[in-house]
């Protein structure tokens, strides 16, 4: 009748740790994938104006950034509360817009320089003005993909 | 290795944003040369609806003053004119590649503002005229195909574009204040 008692300890054994490396792979390869790397550090405080009919940007490696906003507090003493333009990693003016266009169209090979699209990211609380400017030296360097970054918003 | 993944996993989200490129796509105008004359293009003043922002953000369109809400509705009418309005836009028969004849709307969308208009409130309103057209291309593509237009096929969708086009212009910045150079 032994032949049916149950041997060993009754422990549930433990969690096999052997697949955690390969869980923690997976995961990593997620972040690599997904992931956009970090490029500059913003100056301005943006936080996007909210929309419903928000296209993606389709290629992220064609665009370029100008980003107007307030300047963060560590920058206010310098330069002030009032909006201002920050490209790459400075503030700049509205002239050097142009400078900044001609680089970054460099930079892009030729045959998909028509595709250049600048992306502008202002802060909701901006006044048009600033960015009427920039859009009319845009408009005088040639750059006519223009995108308003904006936050996706589901319909009223 | 579990350690070694785990501190380059690390690494990744510290040095990563997520946040995704999101955005309202728009074709600036091509710079007119400075030494030509701005003149007015010839549109037919039925063909055209002016939506102005004001510094205080109140919205202006067509005629009279109007809430945010208001203006798809607005947009949508002008665009379609059912009743055949003479006041508003003509429609134009025209041959689309792929579909054949089609009743075109020859209207245009002016969008002026102010340089005190918030730039939130510029981009709700261009949101809003978007939306407008997408839903009229969802309705133009509805009757033809069945099919709401995102679900259509790419040839599909350059014909809907065609046929409900989307003719918003920025107009030139009026020059209120002088420019400071």
């Amino acid at each position: 009748m032994s032949k049916f008692v149950k041997k060993g300890s009754g422990d549930t054994p433990g969690i096999s740790t052997a697949s955690l490396p390969d869980i923690i792979f997976m995961i990593l390869m997620f972040f690599m994938v997904s992931v956009s790397m970090r490029q500059t550090d913003r100056k301005v405080i943006v936080s996007l104006p909210g929309a419903s009919e928000v296209a993606k940007l389709e290629r992220k490696d064609l665009a370029s950034y100008i980003y107007i906003g307030t300047p963060t507090l560590q920058y206010q003493s310098l330069y002030g509360t009032e909006s201002q333009i920050q490209l790459n990693d400075s503030f700049r003016s509205i002239e050097d817009i142009r400078d900044f266009i001609a680089s970054e169209r460099e930079s892009i090979s030729e045959a998909e320089r028509q595709n250049m699209t600048v992306s502008i990211k202002a802060d909701e609380n901006t006044r048009m003005g600033i960015i009427t400017d920039v859009k009319q030296e845009l408009r005088r360097c040639s750059a006519l993909r223009i995108m308003y970054g904006a936050r996706k918003v589901s319909a009223l | 290795m579990a350690d070694i993944s785990f501190l380059m996993l690390i690494f990744f989200l510290m040095v990563s944003t997520m946040d995704k490129e999101e955005g309202i796509s728009r074709r600036l105008p091509v710079m007119p040369p400075p030494d030509m004359k701005v003149e007015d293009q010839k549109v037919n003043r039925r063909n055209i609806i002016q939506v102005k922002v004001n510094a205080q953000d109140r919205l202006y369109a067509g005629n009279e003053i109007m809430d945010i809400t208001q203006l798809k509705d607005k947009i949508k009418e002008f665009m379609t004119n059912p009743q055949n309005d003479p006041n508003l836009p003509d429609k134009e028969m025209t041959f689309i590649e792929g579909y054949g004849d089609c009743l075109v709307s020859k209207g245009v969308i002016s969008l002026q503002n102010d340089r005190g208009t918030s730039y939130s409130k510029y981009i709700e309103v261009q949101n809003e005229l978007i939306r407008a057209i997408n839903e009229l291309r969802d309705e133009w593509s509805m009757a033809n195909y069945g099919k709401k237009y995102t679900r259509l096929n790419e040839e599909q969708q350059a014909i809907v574009r065609k046929a409900v086009p989307q003719s918003i212009s920025e107009a030139e910045p009026k020059d209120v204040t002088k420019r400071r150079r």
